[in-house]
């Protein structure tokens, strides 16, 4: 509905609106007062939100397990020694290590099984939505390049209340060559599902992150599924036949989005 | 040893270590590094042990050992014993009092800063509540200057941060011009590089030395990529003003990052050799936050907050114009939630003006902390009512190059106005010279006609 000629003016815009082509930071927002706008503050309440919820909002697993599935990645639920999410943000340690049940019926199946080269596990991370929504399309991306290889690759561990380092330890009761740790990123206010994926060549408990290689940002807004998929399947080729991974892989240009990342999740 | 008898309950502390860690307020870092106290009563019985602790004892009982640590010589080494004379008799809950009194006048704790030591600061912090924090941090004014002044009474400066995730040009011109619209950029105009690549930080340093002199602007450039990075690029001949360097309160952390007082040193007399300040000399720029040497598995043991109070012995060495806690960036592992994160901003300002520096503060949290936009509103006013010379200006208060929340241009305005603060008196000259602000220091109405700073164009 139109407003009222009379209706008086609350907003003072801001003469150099047109530079906000130049960036994504919340520029020229125009001023109430001193204040922020009515609708750049809602703005910023509905990102903050969308994070929040990223952090907070529990996984829906059933339908992420039908979908890795799907993919060709049959899932299988383990637990973190964290039992809720309030103690998995107070302890990453906790986070970083099986619960003895989970790790008992690792075990158990990989005395069944041929030790994989490639074992694949999936975290909630700091974003449940970069899990549900990213996990699945990259892997499908992921899958036909590692079979061309001829590489072997698990199904997915999927770990609640898990961190980085938790592939370690699944790595190691596998026996497998590597592992790659798909995880919910911390989210920014632009980017609440972003999902990294972490490699770590030969994974034992107690590496340090200086011994992974990391593609952040994976997403459709930031770096695409294929990109992510060739640099992970290029990354693994080279740890491969240099017996290591982390830092010595990291000056390579052909790993352009490839890093060894600061802080893991 | 230090016990006491609460009811039929009796509660030891074995050194002064432990009584700090255990009488500080209830923090999620202390908490994981094992060494918080157990409970609420376990707590306060610590304070009132630590309150009969006489200051003097800080001087013999060292938290962590000085052979084994630079920070620790260094604030031995330069304790100073004439100015620690006033209250070199009194206890540590007596000095709170002292503080709190009349007595304890501007002129007065100026003088006092070089007989303390960061323990003797963290300590008589541990007592204090929140307002005790503030009514003594306001008394306390440090100023240093550059091409402007900071920490005068009665101003608030604000570090103009105009990150953008690739470093581009124009975009970060695009905050920049956005920014000083807004008044900020009086503490310095600081730019976080998206990479520490030579290059590409002498890049960001001509574009804001050109836009810096182009309009006369009275305040200092900064991107904050490592000391050794600054200090090639000073001598490759760019026009550094300000040297940068996050930093940390044991030489364990330092070394973690890349630095030791040496460096530091190293890096200083670079910044000097340029001889760029026009107001005064003071260059360097200091970053802290409780919490990064636990991060760094280099804490002995010692409490968070304590830590961070020895940071700022590093700093004081090196007279900086602008030390700044990034106080809600670590995470909630460390500082959980919004009261947490409002206590050790108080703490830091508390502990740094004490100490006799220029302190400002990041007020800030990440996504996965229990905090928002409520609790920066609170930290941000009591800081200005706790006198903090200078806080952070980001676009809309959203980074998106590091992916978290700080104080907005907005912010910086609405504090000054509520406050009646107004920005470094050079800068606040310029403001009104550019016909930006009024000389209240209210925003003038601008349009195409009136704004004087020039656009970038996409095709140029």
């Amino acid at each position: 509905m139109p407003l009222p000629e009379n209706t008086p003016q609350t907003i003072r815009k801001d003469p150099w609106a047109r530079l906000k082509t130049f960036t994504a930071a919340r520029i020229a927002m125009g001023r109430a007062g001193v204040s922020v706008p009515t609708a750049a503050q809602l703005d910023f309440q509905i990102a903050h939100a969308k994070a929040r919820d990223a952090v907070l909002l529990p996984l829906d697993k059933d339908a992420l397990f039908t979908d890795l599935a799907g993919a060709g990645f049959p899932a299988t639920e383990l637990t973190s020694r964290a039992r809720d999410r309030r103690e998995y943000l107070l302890r990453p340690d906790l986070g970083r290590r099986l619960d003895p049940h989970s790790a008992d019926l690792l075990r158990e199946r990989a005395g069944s099984s041929q030790a994989p080269d490639l074992a694949i596990v999936a975290a909630d991370g700091l974003s449940t939505t970069a899990i549900a929504r990213q996990a699945v399309p990259f892997l499908e991306t992921f899958a036909p390049l590692a079979a061309k290889r001829g590489w072997t690759v698990s199904g997915a561990f999927f770990v609640n209340l898990g961190r980085v380092a938790v592939g370690d330890e699944i790595g190691e009761i596998l026996g497998a060559r590597a592992v790659a740790v798909l995880i919910g990123e911390r989210p920014g206010l632009s980017s609440p599902d972003s999902m990294g994926v972490y490699m770590t060549y030969a994974p034992a408990v107690g590496l340090t992150d200086e011994r992974r290689n990391c593609i952040s940002n994976i997403r459709p807004e930031g770096q695409p599924f294929a990109k992510a998929a060739r640099t992970l399947d290029h990354l693994l080729a080279k740890a491969f036949a240099a017996c290591i991974s982390g830092v010595c892989l990291k000056d390579d240009q052909a790993l352009e989005c490839a890093e060894v990342p600061k802080v893991c999740v | 040893m230090h016990s006491c008898l609460i009811g039929t309950k009796r509660y030891c502390f074995d050194g002064l270590r432990e009584l700090m860690a255990k009488a500080s307020p209830l923090r999620s870092g202390d908490a994981l590094a094992g060494l918080a106290a157990e409970s609420a009563e376990e707590r306060a019985a610590a304070r009132i042990l630590l309150a009969d602790v006489p200051l003097a004892r800080f001087l013999e009982e060292q938290l962590i050992p000085y052979e084994m640590d630079e920070v620790t010589r260094l604030i031995v080494d330069a304790h100073d014993k004439a100015a620690f004379a006033p209250v070199a008799s009194l206890t540590v809950g007596m000095f709170r009092e002292w503080l709190l009194g009349e007595a304890a006048d501007a002129e007065t704790l100026a003088a006092l800063a070089p007989g303390l030591t960061p323990e003797m600061a963290a300590a008589v912090s541990k007592i204090m509540r929140n307002q005790d924090l503030i009514l003594a941090a306001s008394k306390i004014s440090n100023v240093s200057a550059f091409r402007s002044t900071i920490g005068l009474p009665g101003r608030m400066a604000s570090r103009l941060q105009p990150n953008h995730p690739t470093d581009d040009p124009k975009g970060v011109l695009a905050s920049i011009i956005d920014g000083l619209a807004y008044g900020c950029g009086d503490a310095c105009i600081g730019i976080n590089p998206a990479t520490d690549n030579l290059g590409a930080v002498m890049r960001l340093l001509s574009m804001i030395d050109e836009i810096r002199e182009r309009y006369a602007i009275p305040t200092q450039s900064c991107v904050l990529t490592h000391v050794t990075t600054t200090i090639e690029a000073i001598e490759k001949g760019a026009p550094v003003d300000l040297v940068f360097q996050s930093i940390g309160g044991t030489e364990a952390v330092n070394r973690s990052f890349g630095v030791n007082l040496a460096i530091l040193e190293e890096g200083r007399r670079a910044g000097m050799s340029l001889g760029r300040g026009v107001a005064g000399d003071n260059l360097m720029y200091f970053e802290t936050g409780q919490g990064s040497a636990l991060s760094a598995g280099a804490h002995h043991d010692v409490d968070q907050q304590t830590v961070e109070a020895r940071a700022y012995a590093v700093a004081r060495a090196f007279d900086p114009l602008l030390v700044n806690t990034v106080v809600g960036f670590i995470g909630p592992e460390y500082l959980y939630d919004g009261k947490q994160i409002i206590r050790a901003g108080l703490e830091d300002n508390f502990c740094g003006k004490l100490l006799g520096l220029p302190m400002g503060c990041d007020v800030c949290y990440t996504n996965h902390a229990e905090a928002d936009q409520d609790d920066m509103d609170g930290l941000l006013t009591l800081l200005g009512a706790a006198g903090c010379a200078f806080v952070m200006g980001v676009p809309g208060a959203d980074d998106v190059m590091l992916n978290y929340q700080s104080t907005s241009f907005h912010d910086i305005l609405y504090l000054r106005r509520v406050l009646g603060l107004k920005p470094s008196p050079e800068f606040a000259a310029w403001l009104t010279g550019m016909g930006l602000f009024d000389a209240e220091m209210r925003p003038m109405e601008l349009d195409e006609n009136n704004f004087k700073l020039e656009l970038p164009h996409a095709a140029s």
